[in-house]
């Protein structure tokens, strides 16, 4: 080859010289190698895509069928949920009051648990201690959902019980309390990972006009974060309302429309694990109601996913 | 001696400022021991209630209706063959993804719209990959998969961990310094020669993390599993990937659900070896990461 073609095949885009790249293919298979790796790595990302479309597209599929023959307005205003047995009702007020119901619980429990744990770690906590905490709180975090569910079951309601006179062997309250503890290491380290992030000229400009450590993390450090904060609770809860084996295990199977919290109740997540239990066939309306309960569970935990990220984005104060 | 005319005992509000900041401080010092508290109460419970349970016949019976001689040994060999799928396909997609992503796509919509997605994802309830799962894997591609198989599981499970392994590794590919890529653009390399001899290498062992964390979460996972009908009572183990499984997980559910205090007790034991063997991956994987930190 002569000069001014090796740096021809040189400035190709993908060229190099062919005798340092092993020279047998040239520069044209190696472009177009190049190209098909690229190709293939760029499938593998519309993989993600994929999914959501197949999630979507699964979920509005069935329920359009379900849909045929209930009303929407009687699925989302009806208050009586008894699909399983005859004269049947959608009304899904119950089950989605019964997740609202177990959120609220667990959001008592784990944001002032999860807040507490994020200042502590990120003004207060020696070192040492942090290193030992964090992956405590990880392996929180890590325990299974059944786990918990057993946990519950068989420890957080007979602890409750004499103290608590009515309540139920399942009940809402201590399905609440350990999804509150699950969710506790999301909380405690985004909004740790959103302080972090507040530059340390902030914190000495406040010590320097004579705040104390309590002051600088209220009044400074957490309102300059609130936006990661504010992220870390609304993504919390979408995971709460997403909870299923916990809530199986320790609030029931019964679609209660109560707020009484000593009482068995039904979370959306928990009918589609009771339907698909059972030998239910595909194409009733039995099994067509699990998708319709999954896309109100989709839309709302999206929406909240959603909500947090664009707040995130939208309030996050620049430090650069 | 008499008092001076300056006093160097810090005024009264000051000290009440002082003592407000401890009190706060202990307040947040004893929520973050909630969390461990409740994580040593919950590992204190099980291992009380199940570790008698642990006998060498609870590996190798199979589920049984006497509590005495029941077992895990589907349950084990289920859980086994369904991460293994699990890793193998959920691997390789998940850096290919990863690379793309970081290394190949230009900033545009294309690249914003699929990290978006990816971010969403990681937030989807586990149980609407079960309905996926379902629809997909067990219904329409039946003649593939085989119906309620540990394909159709470790495939559905595949879906759920992406995103975790996707961001991990792509948080791994970032930390790579750009002058390693430079230098080898610099000798010539194409981009994917970069990518394969020099940013990859770099990253694996953040990479590693990640599908170790992604594929403890698969372990866990029970809801998405249900959903696609992983049996619970199965006295057999799985001899190709369109067998019928049960896993660790779907055996604790069935055990814990029952009223009998001896199932509630075989329930507590496979609780420990679940999170035995999550607990090690947690600490291969802090392991990895802790001597990959050292060697930078």
């Amino acid at each position: 080859m002569s000069k001014p073609a090796v740096f021809e095949a040189a400035r190709r885009p993908g060229g190099g010289i062919p005798a340092l790249s092993g020279g047998l293919g040239g520069a044209r298979s190696r472009t177009a190698k190049e190209a098909a790796i690229g190709g293939l790595l760029f499938g593998s990302g519309a993989v993600s895509i994929l999914t959501t479309v197949g999630i979507i597209v699964v979920l509005v599929w069935e329920s359009l069928a379900f849909f045929r023959r209930v009303s929407v307005s009687e699925f989302l205003t009806g208050t009586v949920w008894t699909p399983l047995f005859v004269p049947q009702h959608f009304g899904v007020l119950p089950l989605l009051v019964g997740s609202v119901l177990v959120s609220i619980i667990a959001a008592l429990i784990a944001i002032p648990l999860g807040l507490g744990s994020a200042i502590y770690l990120s003004e207060f906590s020696p070192e040492r201690l942090r290193r030992f905490l964090k992956p405590v709180l990880e392996i929180l975090a890590g325990v299974p959902s059944v786990v918990y569910g057993y946990f519950a079951l068989t420890f957080v309601t007979p602890l409750l019980r004499p103290l608590i006179p009515g309540l139920q062997l399942f009940n809402a309250l201590s399905a609440g309390i350990v999804v509150g503890i699950m969710v506790l290491p999301l909380i405690a380290s985004l909004s740790e990972d959103a302080m972090n992030a507040v530059p340390r000229g902030l914190r000495q400009g406040a010590y320097a006009l004579g705040a104390t450590k309590f002051e600088v993390a209220t009044r400074v450090v957490t309102p300059a974060a609130l936006s990661g904060i504010v992220a870390s609770f609304v993504l919390a809860i979408s995971r709460a309302i997403g909870e299923t084996m916990a809530v199986v295990l320790a609030a029931g199977m019964t679609p209660n429309l109560t707020l009484d919290v000593r009482q068995s109740i039904q979370t959306l997540t928990a009918y589609i694990v009771q339907v698909s239990l059972g030998d239910t066939p595909f194409g009733s309306i039995e099994y067509q109601s699990i998708f319709a309960v999954g896309l109100l569970l989709f839309a709302v935990t999206l929406g909240m996913n959603v909500f947090g990220r664009w707040f995130l984005k939208r309030y996050r104060e620049e430090y650069a | 001696m008499s008092a001076g005319r300056y006093s160097l005992e810090a005024p009264a509000a000051l000290v009440a400022r002082r003592r407000r900041g401890k009190v706060f401080q202990y307040l947040c010092l004893a929520a973050t021991l909630t969390g461990v508290v409740t994580l040593v109460v919950l590992l204190a419970d099980v291992l009380i209630e199940g570790v008698a349970w642990l006998t060498p016949t609870f590996f190798t019976e199979f589920p049984s209706r006497i509590p005495a001689r029941a077992g895990i040994k589907s349950a084990l060999y289920g859980t086994v063959w369904l991460v293994g799928l699990c890793a193998l396909i959920a691997f390789p997609l998940g850096v290919a993804a990863a690379v793309w992503l970081e290394e190949y796509a230009k900033k545009g919509w294309l690249q914003t719209v699929i990290q978006t997605n990816i971010a969403n994802l990681a937030g989807v309830p586990s149980i609407v990959y079960g309905i996926l799962g379902l629809a997909v894997f067990v219904r329409w591609m039946v003649a593939f998969t085989g119906g309620r198989s540990v394909i159709s599981g470790a495939l559905t499970l595949s879906l759920l961990v992406l995103p975790i392994l996707i961001i991990a590794s792509q948080e791994a590919i970032r930390a790579v310094p750009g002058s390693i890529r430079e230098a080898s653009y610099g000798l010539g390399a194409t981009r994917w020669q970069t990518v394969r001899h020099h940013v990859l290498p770099n990253a694996m062992p953040g990479i590693l993390t990640g599908t170790i964390l992604a594929l403890s979460r698969a372990i866990g996972e029970t809801a998405p599993l249900i959903m696609i009908g992983a049996l619970t009572f199965i006295a057999f183990v799985p001899d190709g990937p369109r067998d019928q499984f049960t896993v660790l997980s779907i055996q604790i559910y069935n055990w814990a659900s029952r009223p009998q205090a001896d199932f509630q007790h075989l329930a507590a034991a496979a609780i420990l070896v679940l999170l035995v063997m999550l607990l090690s991956m947690n600490a291969l994987a802090i392991w990895l990461r802790n001597r990959y930190r050292r060697e930078r």
